[in-house]
């Protein structure tokens, strides 16, 4: 099952410890993490459901969109980016 | 006395001008609000987006509430994204109706205490609010939220730029109300346009409703007829532009200004920071400088840099180089709290 990991800054602000969650795309595992600890998901995404403009995503070390597939071993990153600083 | 001082790294709380411990050290809050037993406060995390927090314990511990949150954006619909970009101004009606004004210019109200809130709709789909821009922001914003004390119907908005906007109706229906204000940064025919004005902040006579003042882009306006119409006070001095007003809560005549040499020079005149004090509606004005920095100062108060509190007598006066002073004497003379805090703001009296 892919796992998730958030930023300690967000942890900060909101429970969040890492976290398998199923799903095969980013936006699917981030919406399991999310029916699991609902008021994660107004840190990440905006009311329109878009992923915040100073928060990165990493799947196995690569920069990724909500909608990149992710595969059973992956890892999540959900991070800051610094433009937000 | 008690002061709220909202700041770029955290919220300050100030007893009788000392400050307690900080709130949200590190994190932007935008505005607070002191409600009966309640503070409020609106966090702008730089990644993680706005926050809204309340304590009913005066700060000993605060929890999360619910954050007001823009509908679905149609996908035919323009330029500005339907996302909560900051809560600019805080207001609460007696009733104890949460009122949050908002960047994209978006006006939020909660009868629960900010458990939820409701985005006033009637406002939010009026086709002028296509003509709105950004003033000092990417998308246009609403800072002033003025309550009329007799009827709390009766509601008066300042939007940067989208001039003054009223209802009389507890949002039902609004009307534009900045007529008479005057837009140099426009084109000669869209100058007087009221719907494209940006007063940088609108303060109401607690005790005479009808008077409401402005410091506005390009000048000092006054109404006298419940922001039916506005005139220009030209012998604002020394400058006339700034972004923060106050006005006594019992005498309509008396306001406070903290002028800056001009928009593209935003900091005080000749280095001495000021207060502007007119106690006969505008007519002529006293240049208060007593207590505050009078050389190499480049404070600039923001809209909500200003505050009088509920007696008239105490001003609180908060900059973005981190200043803060108090005067206990309508501005006669200052005392210095801090030169050090992070950039202001927003200063508050919460008694």
């Amino acid at each position: 099952m892919p796992r998730v990991v958030f930023t300690s800054n967000l942890q900060r602000h909101v429970s969040c410890p890492a976290r398998d969650a199923a799903g095969e795309t980013v936006s699917a595992v981030l919406q399991e993490v999310f029916d699991q600890e609902p008021q994660i998901r107004g840190y990440v995404l905006d009311e329109q459901g878009e992923l915040r403009k100073h928060v990165f995503i990493f799947v196995d070390g690569q920069r990724a969109r909500l909608s990149n597939p992710v595969g059973e071993e992956s890892e999540i990153y959900v991070l800051q980016a610094l433009t937000g600083g | 006395m008690k002061l709220l001082v909202a700041t770029r790294k955290g919220l300050f709380v100030l007893n009788q001008s000392k400050i307690e411990k900080p709130h949200f050290l590190g994190d932007p809050v935008t505005a607070a609000l002191r409600e009966k037993g309640d503070l409020y406060a609106a966090l702008n995390l730089g990644h993680f987006g706005v926050k809204m927090r309340r304590s009913s314990n005066d700060g000993a511990t605060w929890e999360e509430i619910a954050v007001p949150a823009y509908p679905p954006q149609p996908k035919a619909d323009e330029k500005t994204p339907w996302k909560l970009v900051q809560v600019w101004a805080l207001e609460a009606d007696p009733a104890g109706t949460l009122w949050a004004g908002t960047i994209p210019g978006g006006l939020f109200r909660s009868s629960d205490r900010g458990a939820s809130w409701a985005l006033v709709e009637s406002l939010w789909r009026r086709p002028e609010r296509a003509e709105w821009f950004g003033g000092g922001y990417d998308h246009p914003g609403i800072h002033s939220i003025c309550i009329d004390p007799r009827d709390s119907r009766r509601i008066t908005l300042g939007i940067s730029c989208g001039g003054a906007w009223q209802t009389r109706d507890n949002g039902e229906t609004w009307n534009i109300a900045s007529h008479g204000m005057y837009a140099e940064f426009m084109p000669p025919e869209r100058r007087n346009d009221p719907n494209i004005q940006d007063p940088h902040r609108i303060v109401q006579c607690a005790s005479r409703p009808d008077v409401l003042w402005a410091q506005h882009h390009n000048g000092v306006f006054r109404s006298t007829d419940g922001s039916k119409s506005w005139q220009e006070v030209t012998a604002i001095k020394p400058s006339k532009f700034g972004f923060a007003v106050a006005v006594h809560p019992h005498d309509a005549d008396t306001a406070w200004f903290v002028p800056a040499v001009k928009d593209e020079c935003r900091v005080p005149v000749d280095g001495k920071l000021v207060v502007a004090r007119t106690r006969d509606a505008g007519k002529s004005f006293q240049v208060l400088g007593k207590g505050l920095p009078q050389q190499h100062a480049y404070d600039l108060a923001y809209r909500h840099g200003l505050a009088v509190d509920a007696s008239g007598k105490h001003l609180a006066l908060g900059s973005t180089t981190g200043g803060l002073w108090i005067s206990e004497n309508q501005g006669d003379s200052w005392e210095c709290l801090s030169t050090q805090l992070p950039p202001i703001y927003c200063v508050r009296f919460a008694d």
